[in-house]
């Protein structure tokens, strides 16, 4: 990894970073309404309205106006919800640690099982097995992950009566230390199963592409002459080098997971930013969708970033492009 | 040195003309519907398609009355009078089904109509004018696909309203530029082909190339992703009206999962029935995209692709 690339790569957070806030704030400005009306009510006379105006900078020029908003997101400052009336970036910031938890669970369940299935499937390619999981993949991609949630519910959760089908912990309980980890894990199965079944289909697919792709090389070849057999030539040569990709496309991953999260915890009642987004989305509480596209935005670009990054690190041929 | 007129007519070009008129000529694409029927994944999602989008048109006739009405008890399991049970209000779920894939399919014709227009026209004029135009266009489509869509359009359609006309304009407005990249990347790699270069040579306009020569060549491609955008359409509305964001007057999918949740225990076919509508819908799409991909990209499209690739890498 040399010096230049990363810095290439950091200097491509910079144009990045200026789209979503020229999005974010043409949306915002060129949404029907006076913001003025919204706050004052509607029987403020002129006099008032401009006062409001004023005390808001909304009588500046646009540019102005995006300068101001871009330093106030880049600070940190979301705004005020309309509803709750506290600050987007705390509302935020409760719940993030909830859903953090529940995509991180899910990414590493998904990757992991992705990449053991995708190497069974691999293993004969058009066999049985492969086709098996290609099929169940078709399946899973057209299935939307909130009913896919509900499924779970009606399936394993009423049927066993093992998993707890709403919340965080138990209500009322007074588990401390491991028993309460383990109270949580307990809750966390289910959404986070069904938040990695609707990822694993892409990560199965990329992982069986890959290792396909690595046993065809030269390398594979001379491991098996030498006497390794085709599993221990998969596991000990191709797996490492189908890998990389599977590290690539995480970074891109990270936008579905926050959206499937959302959706699932509205089903689990999970105590993360999917029950904020909800009602949110019901109130039309406007400061707190825009708060979460600039998160899930930013977590983009990030996330891309330290892909790349850990990528270039991984692997010495990627320079810049 | 003085070509005679009648020269030209025989030589390269006439061995052209063929390679040019393919894309047009009903043949080739007689051909691929042929294929496409003896396609198991084509065919198979052909049906599931027919039957959804059979449901939308013929919505009135299989549920007559208002789906919002009250047409029996509430929660009733599925029987032969409500063949998919009652929801909590006493409303037949059938009816709220097929009138929901009513919704559904017009929500992904609108999309599916305005951001091929929007996405073949930026693809193709960014790809064959090159240059600052290739740039300016570029950069717009980037600006838009700077945003994770599913967040971007709960932003906007609680800003602007939740209409089935805001739905399809949001929904087509975060749906073209993946249309328009593929677009622009197979113009590219006509742009400098033989017999766009034979066109030229005898005084076609840019007009004429871009839609006789062009475009044709770029529907098969175009027509993939069109169908790939079609399913992510329908999962989008879905989820948009599972959080309450869809248009409240009209029957949708995800409001019917939505309102399942409460009644998870004691009415399953209130979930089950909107879901695999969901389901089936998006499978459907999905298959035939697949199935046009293997149909449609014949020899010649296999070839542009490959060079497509190549010229981006250098």
């Amino acid at each position: 990894m040399t010096w230049r690339y990363v810095v290439r790569r950091l200097l491509q957070v910079l144009p990045a970073v200026a789209s979503i806030l020229v999005v974010t704030f043409a949306i915002v400005h060129a949404a029907p309404g006076d913001p003025v009306v919204a706050v004052a009510g509607e029987n403020g006379d002129k006099a008032y309205y401009d006062f409001m105006r004023a005390k808001f900078g909304l009588d500046r020029p646009l540019p102005a106006q995006f300068l101001t908003y871009s330093t106030d997101v880049l600070r940190g400052d979301l705004g005020v919800s309309y509803v709750q009336g506290e600050r987007v970036s705390t509302l935020i910031a409760e719940r993030v640690p909830a859903t953090l938890l529940l995509m991180g669970t899910a990414l590493v369940a998904s990757t992991l099982g992705g990449i053991v299935l995708g190497a069974l499937a691999a293993r004969r390619p058009f066999g049985p097995f492969d086709l098996t999981v290609s099929t169940v993949a078709l399946i899973g991609y057209a299935l939307p992950v909130f009913w896919m949630a509900q499924l779970a519910m009606l399936t394993i959760a009423f049927r066993t009566g093992w998993f707890p089908i709403q919340g965080m912990t138990t209500a009322r309980a007074t588990y401390a230390g491991l028993a309460h980890w383990a109270d949580v894990g307990r809750h966390l199965a289910l959404p986070a199963l069904v938040l990695a079944a609707s990822e694993i289909a892409l990560v199965t697919r990329i992982a069986r592409t890959g290792i396909l792709t690595e046993m065809r090389q030269d390398y594979v070849r001379v491991a098996e002459s030498k006497g390794l057999s085709a599993s221990g030539a998969l596991v000990h040569h191709a797996l490492r080098n189908a890998l990389l990709p599977i590290v690539t496309v995480v970074g891109s991953r990270i936008g579905f997971l926050f959206s499937g999260a959302v959706l699932v915890e509205t089903v689990f009642g999970w105590p993360g930013l999917g029950r904020l987004v909800l009602s949110a989305a019901q109130t039309r509480d406007h400061p707190v969708l825009l708060g979460m596209v600039l998160l899930v935005a930013f977590s983009l670009v990030l996330s891309n970033l330290l892909t790349d990054l850990l990528y270039a690190r991984v692997d010495p041929r990627i320079r810049y492009r | 040195m003085s070509i005679p007129a009648s020269a030209t007519a025989d030589l390269p070009l006439a061995a052209e003309a063929p390679a040019a008129a393919d894309a047009l000529a009903p043949a080739r694409w007689r051909t691929a519907a042929r294929r496409f029927l003896r396609h198991p994944a084509g065919l198979v999602g052909l049906v599931l398609v027919a039957v959804v989008a059979g449901a939308a048109l013929l919505a009135d006739v299989i549920a007559p009355s208002d789906p919002f009405r009250t047409v029996a008890g509430p929660l009733q399991a599925p029987s032969r009078a409500h063949l998919m049970g009652t929801d909590n209000l006493g409303r037949d779920m059938l009816g709220a089904v097929v009138h929901g894939a009513r919704t559904s399919m017009v929500v992904v014709l609108g999309v599916a109509v305005l951001s091929s227009v929007v996405g073949l026209a930026v693809g193709v004029v960014a790809g064959y004018r090159g240059g600052w135009v290739d740039d300016v266009l570029m950069r717009i489509t980037e600006l838009f696909q700077a945003i994770p869509r599913f967040f971007l359009v709960l932003l906007i359609v609680a800003l602007f309203g939740a209409g089935v006309d805001h739905l399809i304009y949001v929904l087509a407005l975060t749906s073209w530029p993946t249309l328009a990249r593929v677009t622009r990347s197979e113009t590219l790699s006509l742009r400098d082909r033989e017999y766009v270069d034979a066109a030229r040579s005898i005084g076609a306009t840019d007009r004429r190339i871009v839609i006789r020569h062009i475009v044709p060549n770029v529907l098969p491609t175009a027509l993939v992703v069109i169908a790939l955008t079609g399913s992510r359409v329908i999962l989008l509305e879905a989820s948009l009206s599972f959080l309450g964001l869809g248009d409240p007057s009209v029957m949708s999918w995800g409001y019917l999962v939505a309102n399942a949740q409460r009644f998870l225990r004691v009415a399953w076919w209130m979930s089950v029935f909107p879901g695999l509508a969901i389901a089936i819908a998006v499978l459907g799409i999905n298959l035939m995209s697949d199935a046009l991909n293997d149909v449609l990209a014949g020899p010649s499209n296999r070839a542009s692709r490959r060079r497509g690739r190549r010229s981006r890498n250098r």
